[in-house]
Parts: C-alpha cells; sequence; structure tokens
C-alpha cells in the first residue's frame, strides 16, 4: 500500500510535487505501513556509518547493474531484489543518497524502467538528513520477503539508446549534463574518475550544455520551479529531448527535474552516455564551447 | 607477488574474511587514517573543480629508503579514506623500491570487489599510481619508462 503524499508547500508549484518528500515528513513516517526506505550513494560505505532509521542500501554497482554485460538487471532480478528488502509492489518507496541525491536519481530512474509506481526521493537528501542532525542507525533492518512480480524492463519511454541518439542529432534537443571541461573536451573524464574515461573529448553534434548541479540549491535540495524553469528555458515540456552525461547518473537527475519537477512529457536517458560514445568508433563529436551542428549540415 | 610485509599483511587480512566482515574492516581503516601534519592541511584546502571523491595525497621521497605518505580525504568518503588508509598503513615507510615493486593490481587480492565493485577498486589502483609517479620523479628510480614497457619484441 502506498502512504499519502507531502503537503510541503515548498514542493506546490513543481509539476509533480507527489515524488518528493521533506526531512520532517519522512522523520514523521518512519515506520509508517507500506513506506520503504532506500540509501543509494556514490559511496559504497556511507551507509554503513550510519543511515536513517529503516533504511536499506541499494548500490547501483553492486545490485542494478548487470555484473557481466553493460545492462542494468532484468525483471527476475529486479523482482528477487525487491523480495529480499520485502517491497511490495505497491509500497510506496522513498530513495535518498549523498552529493545532492544524483545516484538516488539513478536508482529512481531504474526503479522506473520497472514501472514501480510509487518511487519518490528525499529532497537534499542524505546530507540534508544529516545537517538537521536527525536520527540515524546502524541497524540493518531485516523484511519479511515479499512477493514482487516479475515485471518485464521497459526501455522504450525513459531511456534512449546510441543508433536512437545518433538518429536524434539534428532533429530532437541533447542535453550534455557533465561539467563544461568535459562538454568542450578539453578533459576526457571527471577528476578522480580515470577509469571512467574516454578516448576522444567533447559532446554530441548539437547537444546544450546544462551541467546537471545547476538544478541543485548548494544545501542539495533541489531549486524552486521559477529557478529551473530559468536554467531548462531552452528546452520544450513536450518535445523529445534525451539527456546523458558520463555514465546515465549525473543525467538521470537532470531526467528527475525535467520529468517530475518541470512537467517534461517526453524525456529519455542515455545511460550509455560519453563512456560509449566517446569511445565509439565514427560517431560525430563537436568540440568547443558550441554545440555544434549536425553532420552533413552547414 | 612481492608486497611489503606490511602492505602483505593487511591483503592477508581481508582475504580470510567474508564480504560484510570485509566491509567492517574496511571501515575501520577509514577510521584509522591520520590526520595530515600541519604544514600539508593548507595545500590540502584548495578546491578542485567538481571533484567528487577528493582525495589528497602527499609523497615525501627525501629518504629513498623510508618514503612517507601523507593522505586525506573527507568523512563522506568513507570508502575513498579506507582505500587511503590501507595504501597508508601498508606502504608508509616503505623503500622506494619495494613501493614501485607493489604490482598495480594487488588490489584484486584484497577479495573487496564483491563488497565495494570492481570499479571503485580501481580508485585504488588510481592513488597506487599517483603514489608511484611521485616516487619516481623524486628519486629518479625506475627512470621514466610507463609501467609494462621494456617488454621483449613489445
Amino acid at each position: 500500500m502506498s502512504v499519502e503524499t507531502d503537503p510541503n508547500p515548498a514542493f506546490a508549484d513543481y509539476a509533480h510535487p507527489e515524488r518528493l518528500v521533506s526531512t520532517q515528513w519522512l522523520s514523521a513516517h518512519l515506520g509508517a505501513k507500506g513506506l520503504k526506505i532506500i540509501e543509494s550513494d556514490e559511496d559504497v560505505l556511507l551507509y554503513d556509518i550510519g543511515h536513517i532509521p529503516t533504511a536499506q542500501k541499494i548500490d547501483w554497482h553492486l545490485h542494478l547493474n548487470d555484473p557481466v554485460t553493460r545492462d542494468y538487471i532484468n525483471g527476475e532480478q529486479f523482482a528477487e531484489l525487491m523480495r529480499s528488502k520485502g517491497i511490495e509492489r505497491d509500497d510506496t518507496i522513498v530513495i535518498y543518497g549523498d552529493k545532492s541525491n544524483w545516484w538516488a536519481a539513478y536508482a529512481l530512474w531504474v526503479f522506473t524502467l520497472f514501472g514501480h509506481e510509487d518511487v519518490r526521493l528525499l529532497d537534499g537528501g542524505r546530507d540534508a538528513w544529516m545537517a538537521e542532525d536527525r536520527e540515524t542507525s546502524f541497524d540493518v533492518p531485516e523484511y519479511p520477503r515479499s512477493d514482487y512480480p516479475v515485471v518485464e524492463r521497459d526501455d522504450s519511454l525513459i531511456r534512449a539508446f546510441k543508433p536512437q541518439v545518433l538518429e536524434a542529432i539534428g532533429k530532437e534537443p541533447l542535453v550534455d549534463v557533465r561539467s563544461p571541461q568535459e562538454y568542450t573536451g578539453e578533459r576526457t573524464h571527471m577528476p578522480d574518475y580515470p577509469e571512467e574515461g574516454a578516448l576522444r573529448g567533447g559532446h554530441i553534434p548539437t547537444a546544450i550544455s546544462i551541467p546537471w548541479a545547476k538544478a541543485a540549491a548548494p544545501d542539495g535540495r533541489f531549486r524552486p520551479r521559477a529557478e529551473l524553469d530559468e536554467i531548462y528555458r531552452d528546452l520544450d515540456p513536450d518535445t523529445p529531448t534525451i539527456a546523458y552525461c558520463r555514465i546515465g547518473e549525473r543525467s538521470s537527475h537532470t531526467w528527475f527535474v525535467l520529468t517530475y519537477l518541470l512537467g517534461f512529457t517526453k524525456v529519455r536517458n542515455y545511460d550509455g552516455s560519453w563512456t560509449e560514445w566517446g569511445n565509439a568508433v565514427r560517431v560525430p563529436i563537436a568540440v568547443g564551447e558550441e554545440p555544434g551542428a549536425a553532420p552533413g549540415v552547414e | 607477488m612481492t608486497l611489503p610485509p606490511a602492505l602483505a599483511e593487511i591483503v592477508e587480512d581481508f582475504a580470510a574474511l567474508g564480504d560484510s566482515d570485509k566491509i567492517t574492516l574496511l571501515l575501520e581503516f577509514a577510521a584509522e587514517l591520520p590526520d595530515l601534519p600541519e604544514h600539508l592541511k593548507q595545500e590540502a584546502m584548495e578546491p578542485v573543480p567538481e571533484c567528487q571523491s577528493p582525495v589528497f595525497l602527499s609523497v615525501d621521497a627525501g629518504d629513498p629508503e623510508s618514503v612517507r605518505l601523507y593522505f586525506t580525504a573527507p568523512p563522506e568518503a568513507p570508502t575513498t579514506r579506507g582505500f587511503a588508509a590501507i595504501l597508508h598503513q601498508g606502504l608508509d615507510t616503505a623503500s622506494a623500491q619495494e613501493i614501485l615493486d607493489v604490482p598495480s593490481d594487488f588490489y584484486h587480492e584484497l577479495g573487496l570487489g564483491s563488497a565495494v565493485s570492481p570499479l571503485r577498486l580501481r580508485g585504488m589502483a588510481g592513488m597506487l599510481a599517483r603514489i608511484k609517479a611521485q616516487v619516481r620523479t623524486q628519486t629518479g628510480i625506475g627512470g621514466s619508462a610507463p609501467p609494462g614497457s621494456g617488454r621483449p619484441g613489445a
């Protein structure tokens, strides 16, 4: 069963305020029937040094990725993961994490591939909870296994693959959410992430640069609606749009903002992102600060 | 595999444990990472743009028989702190040659892949590579040859 939504007035201007909960709301609903809390972080050990009471850990690398093929887990594996966490298909899931929720947004995007209906983010994520000195726990909760059904992953609506991105160049807006240095081609990886580098630097021609972090306030919470409208003013809510970054995690954050906070209806996340594009043979690349033209178009 | 005794012991300790105990041990390492000495604190505070895992490391190979290593990483990056602490406890005061002889993929032997993911473990390889590069620059040992070069016919 699902849990009532957070009526917080700070969320009222967003297109889908039901997708966010505040720290106050979560604090007041700890232990509510039908509520499951998931922590999903960049740093895999953060959960283990204290987490929100009753929360369970789901790690992108360890739990949501197929261990062999570069792909997400399948319907069977997702169902098993949910069963092992005691999550029912109609439960409300609240996800939170470090780094302004970027990994939490990634997990939420993957949950959405499997059509889990009620999945929300804790606005501000782990940092907001900790900054308010709220209760934490070391207990790893064990819930009775659920009978979560096997649901096939639907990659058609919110996920884009390389051939589709190639096709979209010059026809659909592309948004590059990486840092400006990665966009121009000055850098082929983020500092300290050399293992996720690419052979070539730059961006997909025609992609505009809107770094993901612009959508997050310094305290890790999402910026107010009016500010987000301004940041994404070059994009249209009803035009199919593809966002990408380096492996698809930062662009999940942007996907969340566009889809649930601004009400865009056709945003897809290209999870292959630069680690695929920047290593692929004979795909077009633009370098420098300008988006660049589609190949064959002057 | 040739590892300095302290690092070899750490590898043995990890290899003997199951996943959940490995995580506990890695967290203990993270907690034991010593503070930086005063003279490095200012340098370590210089910001790195959009750096997600800000590990600071400094190598002093002034005495090639006893190389000193200094690391810091914030409390909200416990995995990075744990990796840094393993390298600190395993290699601080080792000789330059011992450090250069550590295989770049020694971390496989820790068996942490299923606990923290193989991709994250490469972060430790990155730190080791930075340490070795500093040791080479400061001592001149090993010349400037990149690892793997010099193989006959390669």
